[in-house]
């Protein structure tokens, strides 16, 4: 494996794997987003207590879970770095940083607006909501630390080691529901049991995860293209690759 | 020169860095007068009475003890980090991140136990019941040790940065806050008469965690500057 993956360590080498694999990672985004999102919010059957303003979940329930996931990228990213001092992994930090904490601000505000008609307030102060919350801030912190350095790599040593501390944070959020009585409802389908929701719901529901992981990785991979290229500018290939373009 | 041992080494760092604070003792007076006026601004700012004053009271002093907390840390590395120290505790034959506990204890002496002690003052002033006192001392006790572990994460992070001391607290509030969440909580339940073991052992887990693990982040954060 090791010797499959040495090449990478080079950032031209990652610049020409993200630039082949991009454009299938946007394809498969459109799809699946679309026919996800257009399933979900026309033809999915409306839920027989809260009607049509369920639907939100196809946007909120993705959103929130990929701020986990991105954050849960951006700490392994930030391991590789500290360990391996690869200059890939170091970009991809603030690569990653912004897309977290859109998903996160998407999750927060998908879930006030759905708050507001069924618990009747646009924010309450319950574990699950305070923790997403703790994570914007995180990612809020990650990315002031990695610009607040005249050295770039210090700079991102020090933003990998933060967003290694702030993981402690994942398993909170993810078990908020559990430890505390919330007001936010339980986990439905990341759970090992039968998912509690029906097929009809599902079905849409898991497209839209698809589709928003694609998403997180599309952007992430066009971030991190700028910011080799950024880093890199210097170089005859990125100057080369630039008057292509 | 004799070898010293590990507990030597850290007995003397400990002994080193209280004579340092001992010969500047406004360095160390000012977050606990900062943090009085806080918890004076309060009453003036809400009015006298005891009984809104009474149920706010375990957040206003955690508040302003998580504030005062922030105050004192851009001193906890940045002398030795300017006059070369630092370098030399990195060429021990000790583990950095075992030297820096010394540091930490020594921010924990004059941070946090001088809160613990001055609990029935601040008590007094926000007339929190008795049974509430003693819980606000002991939730003190407990979670400040966490304080004083991460916040030397974030001072080691910021070494380098100039004028850090508003990153530090962009980067240090978001993971103060589960301690203000349990150590509230358990005045609350204490004044009002019921359990508070939960929320006790909670603090204790958080603590021994953060003491534990932090100096490691302390120790990298450390490395990556001074190198």
């Amino acid at each position: 494996m090791w010797r499959w993956l040495h090449p990478y360590a080079k950032p031209e080498a990652t610049y020409h794997l993200l630039q082949k694999l991009l454009p299938w990672f946007v394809a498969l985004t459109l799809v699946t987003l679309v026919t996800g999102v257009i399933w979900g919010l026309a033809f999915a059957p409306g839920d027989y207590q809260q009607g049509d303003s369920y639907r939100i979940i196809f946007l909120h329930v993705p959103s929130a879970i990929f701020s986990m996931g991105a954050y849960m990228g951006m700490a392994i990213m930030g391991a590789v770095a500290l360990i391996w001092q690869i200059k890939t992994a170091e970009w991809s930090i603030p690569a990653i940083a912004p897309v977290g904490a859109a998903l996160t601000v998407v999750a927060l505000l998908t879930g006030a607006i759905w708050g507001k008609p069924m618990w009747g307030t646009w924010w309450v102060w319950d574990a699950r909501l305070t923790s997403e919350l703790i994570l914007l801030f995180l990612y809020v912190g990650v990315m002031a630390l990695y610009f607040a350095f005249d050295d770039a790599r210090t700079g991102a040593k020090a933003a990998a080691i933060l967003s290694l501390v702030g993981v402690i944070n994942l398993p909170i959020i993810h078990f908020s529901v559990e430890w505390w009585n919330t007001l936010h409802q339980g986990a439905t389908i990341t759970k090992f049991e039968q998912p509690s929701i029906a097929t009809s719901m599902l079905i849409p529901l898991l497209i839209c995860l698809a589709g928003f992981a694609f998403l997180t990785v599309s952007l992430v991979m066009m971030r991190l293209k700028n910011e080799i290229l950024r880093h890199e500018l210097h170089r005859p290939w990125a100057q080369q690759r630039l008057e292509q373009d | 020169m004799s070898q010293l041992s590990s507990r030597q080494i850290w007995v003397t760092l400990l002994k080193r860095d209280l004579r340092i604070a001992a010969r500047r003792r406004s360095d160390a007076l000012n977050p606990l007068l900062f943090l009085l006026m806080v918890v004076t601004l309060f009453p003036l700012g809400i009015g006298p009475g005891p009984d809104i004053l009474a149920r706010i009271a375990p957040g206003i002093i955690w508040v302003a003890a998580l504030l005062a907390s922030l105050l004192g840390l851009e001193r906890l590395f940045r002398d030795d980090f300017q006059d070369g120290t630092l370098e030399q505790l990195c060429l021990l034959p000790q583990p950095l991140a075992f030297t820096v506990t010394a540091k930490i204890a020594v921010h924990w002496l004059l941070s946090g136990l001088p809160l613990v002690i001055l609990s029935p003052v601040l008590a007094l002033l926000l007339s929190l019941p008795l049974q509430g006192w003693w819980a606000l001392a002991l939730t003190l006790l407990l979670g400040t040790p966490a304080l004083s572990a991460l916040g030397a994460i974030g001072a080691a992070l910021t070494l380098q940065v100039q004028r850090g001391s508003s990153l530090v607290s962009l980067i240090l509030i978001p993971l103060f806050i589960p301690l203000l969440i349990f150590a509230t909580a358990a005045v609350e339940n204490a004044s009002m008469g019921l359990a508070v073991h939960g929320q006790l052992a909670i603090l204790a887990a958080i603590s021994v965690l953060t003491v534990t693990l932090a100096p490691l982040a302390v120790a990298a954060g450390i490395r990556m500057s001074v190198n």
